[in-house]
């Protein structure tokens, strides 16, 4: 005859056994790849590794199957409530069956209702293809997870941690989340794995060329961060969420300021000659709170560079030219890059700070038959219709759709200013004299007089674009010293903070992309 | 063989490096002009310039080649 406590022993031994995972073998390939088992991860993650799980009895009866491969929890990161999703690898490579959709539904849902950020941290290998029909296309099948995620995003932060594969229709999970942490050389997305494409298109590549960490990285834009390990990969994702509030209705918080780093000064990083190159890095270190920088997408489109950090403690998105790549020239990329930070930094109230040195978008046919069009398109949609605070510097020049795209005056910036070095035109001196004055200039047979002709041209335009004449115009709201961008910067977010917007009320708008 | 290619479509301004010369991870090798701005190519890696496949003048489009190290 059982007692009550009988009952509760076995109890108890049954929820040791599940937590334990799969067979011992999986654990031991777990280690022979670097990787972390499930439930150490979320020690990691969670703050004291304190968490409460729903349904870790899911598909018990089963034996081999513990919590059906998939650990859904709420926790505290940093003293935040989050919902979490981890796939667990040891149990059939982390695959999902019927349950496991079911338990991701479900903390989708918790996750929802208590208006919190959820994570995903996704090691695996696809669907149960046994288990297809119980799992795939029904209203609360695998789409209903995606579903779900663009019904959540905007609304709360979804972060996706990549361990390892994310294969076929699993890999929509980080293509809906905010941003998508990978771990070098173990994490990979790909919609037909490279067996597959081999069998079905008669493609042979390796796994790290078809969809690993470093390619998504670095060429197709679909991870937004590469981190060494699985630890570093868990802190990132732990200071990301710093910056963020739990949900839209909650502004980001604010934390101690600290000066910026010691270094050069601004005055110093400008180069005098407009068509140098400089390293805007050192331009925004003078700026921001010392290490406060949290970089997205930092190997993808390096021409532009998009990040969260502090000034003074405040939580700002940084967008900015990077004129050592490029020439700061905007491409499809990074138009694509700057688009995707703008709605996101817009979406949870994080203030926009622009620093303009862009000689305007790239032309030629290569861009053209890429759409660069629509895609810089895309990207001063975004920017037109942030709503946050949006604080336009045109640190250097600023030509054509490249103003534009930097939020310049047209599009409502509540402050468009101009360092001293500010050339703000339609183009640039030497494109403009060029197109003006061709014929001309064609006509001149002495190369001496034609060089004169052409630099007196120049010096006459530069006159026209001197700043000082801009901001007599009002085209400019202000002229500062570079010394004083920074103060400037922190009082003006600090007087912009009480902004209050609707862009315009219609169903949606029509987007480029 | 590693080939060092045009980061963007533009003209070839400079040649920094010479046949045979010995050179180190990002290190400035070439300079393009494009857009009107100066736009340095760096070497991805160490290695002995092979040869040079542009003069100053050229048009190159995105990723064509410049120079190949052994």
């Amino acid at each position: 005859m059982l007692h009550t406590k009988d009952l509760d022993q076995m109890l108890v031994e049954k929820s040791k056994e599940i937590e334990a995972g799969g067979h011992e073998k999986y654990h031991q390939k777990l280690k022979e790849q670097n990787k972390l088992f499930v439930r150490d991860r979320l020690a990691l993650l969670f703050d004291k590794g304190i968490y409460q799980e729903d349904g870790k009895y899911a598909n018990n009866l089963a034996g081999d199957l513990p919590a059906d491969g998939v650990v859904t929890a709420i926790g505290e990161i940093n003293g935040q409530k989050v919902c979490v999703m981890a796939n667990d690898s040891t149990v059939k490579a982390g695959s999902w069956g019927a349950r496991t959709v079911e338990k991701i539904i479900r903390i989708q849902e918790t996750a929802e209702k208590l208006r919190v950020p959820l994570l995903y941290l996704v090691d695996s290998a696809g669907a149960r293809i046994t288990d297809q029909l119980e799992m795939f296309p029904n209203r609360r099948g695998a789409g209903r997870i995606f579903h779900n995620q663009v019904k959540l995003s905007g609304m709360i932060p979804q972060i996706c941690i990549l361990f390892g594969p994310s294969a076929a229709g699993g890999a929509y999970i980080p293509a809906f989340c905010d941003i998508v942490i990978m771990v070098d050389k173990n994490a990979s997305m790909y919609l037909g794995s490279p067996r597959m494409a081999e069998k079905v298109i008669g493609e042979k590549v390796t796994l790290e060329e078809m969809g690993g960490a470093r390619m998504h990285c670095t060429v197709s834009g679909c991870g937004d961060v590469l981190a060494a390990n699985e630890e570093e990969a868990i802190q990132s994702a732990r200071q990301y969420l710093q910056f963020f509030p739990a949900n839209y209705l909650n502004k980001p918080t604010f934390i101690e300021g600290k000066l910026p780093k010691e270094g050069k000064s601004l005055q110093e990083i400008i180069p005098v000659n407009q068509n140098a190159p400089f390293n805007m890095y050192e331009g925004i270190d003078t700026l921001i709170d010392e290490g406060s920088f949290y970089e997205i997408k930092k190997l993808f489109a390096p021409e532009i560079i998009t990040g969260l950090a502090r000034i003074d403690g405040r939580p700002v998105g940084i967008i900015a030219n990077q004129p050592k790549v490029k020439g700061g020239v905007l491409f499809v990329d990074s138009a694509d890059k700057a688009a995707k930070f703008i709605t996101l930094c817009d979406a949870f109230h994080i203030p926009l700070v622009f620093l303009a040195d862009v000689p305007g978008f790239m032309i030629g046919t290569k861009v053209e038959r890429a759409g660069i069009i629509r895609h810089g398109a895309k990207l001063i949609a975004a920017m037109s219709s942030a709503t946050v605070p949006k604080i336009s510097v045109i640190v250097r020049k600023a030509y054509g759709a490249g103003l534009y795209a930097m939020a310049g005056p047209a599009f409502e910036p509540d402050y468009c200013v101009a360092l001293p070095t500010a050339q703000i035109a339609v183009m640039g001196p030497e494109a403009a004299v060029n197109a003006v004055y061709s014929n001309k200039i064609n006509e001149i047979e002495d190369p001496k007089e034609r060089v004169a002709f052409v630099q007196q041209k120049q010096q006459e335009y530069k006159e026209t674009i001197d700043i000082y004449k801009l901001a007599s115009e009002l085209i400019v709201d202000d002229i500062v010293p570079a010394a004083e961008l920074r103060r400037v910067l922190i009082d003006r977010l600090s007087a912009y903070e009480t902004k209050e917007l609707e862009f315009v009320q219609k169903k949606h708008p029509v987007y480029p992309v | 063989m590693k080939e060092i290619k045009a980061s963007m479509a533009g003209t070839v301004l400079q040649i920094l490096v010479s046949e045979g010369e010995e050179i180190n991870e990002g290190q400035v090798v070439v300079m393009l002009e494009s857009m009107k701005m100066e736009i340095p190519i760096e070497s991805g890696q160490i290695g002995k310039v092979a040869s040079i496949k542009v003069e100053i003048g050229d048009f190159v489009n995105e990723d064509d080649e410049l120079l190949v190290l052994e």
